[in-house]
């Protein structure tokens, strides 16, 4: 199993943010994480990429947890964490050869990935170019491409194509596609037809909880519409 | 060396390599030495009245760095780690499999170089010395070389304060405030009216926590190990500070 996350719980002070949240992920699966603003999805990311410590339950990557034995885990993982926030005074070269270098990489094998990378995520001439006179749809490409760098099997994208235009949001769902096949990932998001075009698996997440895990098909038939089924999971609620 | 180590390094090294650059590439580092140097232009020539003491040598240079140092130093620190958080970038930073004190360190060792920089460029001043007459030249190296541990405490605590908060202005206005109290706990002024508020003993032992006190025998050549150590381990100090400080953000 790739991800397997078992009985997840975070708290920040008195409101529960992830509240006993568990599923598990296969390579070649891309997993959409449906949710309002504020329903855990971030916060549940965080904690599998490393970011922040659950205050219970687990998160294994190959077996690894996270949270026993971070730096092993995070090894595997390869992340983009919301907004994609980047070094605007770099350049995606400088930035993606910081990126593999200080994932331990020499030389040379640094320069090969972030080569790799860079074709991966599709950054052509922007590589050159400082990030902060970059468009955001290149922006989100530099962020994906630093999670690339150390070719992980699980990629973890917090709202890829969130403030993108429809142009920009369909060359990186692409991306996300193409990506997909031989990896397992997870993207949040609030486009329910980015999760009917590029995710095999839907999980919605509700006031921290866990209250769907299925197709987007399945979920759809059952309640005549993904916007339907979004409505009726979580309320109709707008959350914090 | 051990392969965990050897990875542990790059990331500093790497983190050090970032954070240098980001140094070079944006105004404020060049602002920053450019009115540090003036400033200890002004301050030596002016205040210290160089030429009129008649002697050749470095003391009225030195006098002024800790005073300088204090608030210039912060300035210079205050960016670490506040700018990280303010900008989210930090998520990049913990999701690395990288320690903690390697990303601390690296970070660190870039303030600390762009000090270094800003202390080499004042070394007119010492060739200017060498020509006028015939200074001690080892008491002078000497002088930098506190110079340079001095500079290494003060952004040290710079550091730990810019860990703790997101707004540089805060970090900086906390790191001036930390560092006055650290340096001026060796005036006479305050060790005498420390002295009459918590006796002479507590008072003694207070002082000897002064960056000033430390760095004042230095100045004038005389380097003592105590005061070395005094600074490697107000560096250390901090630096852990800075760690836990940066670390308790994964408790949320």
């Amino acid at each position: 199993m790739l991800l397997q996350v078992e009985g997840l719980r975070k708290s920040f002070g008195r409101r529960v943010a992830v509240d006993d949240v568990s599923f598990s992920i296969d390579v070649g699966e891309v997993v959409g994480f449906l949710g309002p603003n504020g329903a855990g999805k971030t916060t549940t990311m965080r904690m599998i990429a490393g970011y922040l410590e659950p205050d219970e339950g687990t998160a294994k990557i190959f077996n690894i947890d996270v949270a026993q034995d971070r730096r092993r885990a995070q090894e595997r993982v390869g992340y983009l964490p919301e907004g994609a926030p980047l070094y605007g005074e770099m350049t995606p070269w400088t930035f993606l050869r910081f990126i593999a270098e200080a994932r331990g990489m020499d030389k040379d094998a640094a320069r090969h990935a972030v080569t790799r990378a860079a074709q991966d995520a599709r950054l052509g001439e922007a590589i050159e170019r400082p990030i902060e006179t970059l468009s955001k749809g290149y922006r989100r490409r530099v962020g994906l491409a630093a999670a690339l760098v150390h070719d992980p099997l699980l990629l973890i994208l917090d709202e890829p194509t969130d403030g993108l235009d429809p142009n920009q949001r369909q060359a990186v769902r692409d991306l996300i596609r193409r990506l997909g096949g031989e990896r397992g990932v997870i993207l949040s998001t609030h486009s329910l037809e980015e999760v009917e075009a590029v995710c095999t698996r839907a999980i919605v997440i509700h006031r921290g909880r866990k209250v769907a895990d299925t197709s987007p098909k399945a979920l759809s038939e059952q309640y005549g519409g993904l916007d339907a089924a979004f409505r009726t999971l979580t309320g109709g609620e707008e959350g914090l | 060396m051990n392969p965990q180590v050897k990875n542990q390094i790059k990331s500093l090294a790497a983190v050090y390599r970032r954070e240098l650059l980001a140094y070079l590439t944006t105004p404020l580092a060049y602002v920053f030495v450019a009115v540090f140097l003036i400033a200890i232009g002004t301050f030596t020539f002016q205040v210290g009245a160089f030429f009129d003491q008649g002697r050749a040598d470095l003391s009225s240079f030195f006098a002024f760095h800790p005073w300088l140092f204090m608030v210039f130093l912060p300035a210079i620190a205050m960016r670490l780690w506040s700018d990280e958080a303010r900008s989210g970038a930090i998520e990049i930073l913990m999701t690395l499999p990288a320690p903690t004190w390697a990303l601390v360190l690296g970070k660190f060792f870039a303030a600390w170089t762009v000090a270094a920089i800003a202390l080499a460029l004042t070394t007119p001043l010492w060739i200017t010395v060498n020509f006028l007459g015939d200074p001690d030249n080892a008491a002078i190296f000497v002088g930098y070389f506190a110079s340079l541990l001095m500079a290494g405490a003060y952004i040290a605590i710079g550091a730990a304060l810019s860990a703790l908060t997101a707004t540089q202005v805060v970090a900086f206005v906390l790191a001036v405030l930390v560092s006055f109290v650290l340096t001026a706990l060796g005036l006479p002024l305050v060790l005498n009216f420390m002295k009459g508020l918590i006796g002479g003993g507590t008072a003694e032992a207070l002082a000897n926590l002064s960056i000033l006190l430390h760095f004042d025998a230095a100045q004038r050549g005389v380097i003592d190990l105590r005061s070395v150590y005094y600074f490697v381990s107000l560096m250390a100090l901090a630096l852990a500070g800075a760690t836990l400080a940066v670390d308790s953000r994964r408790g949320g």
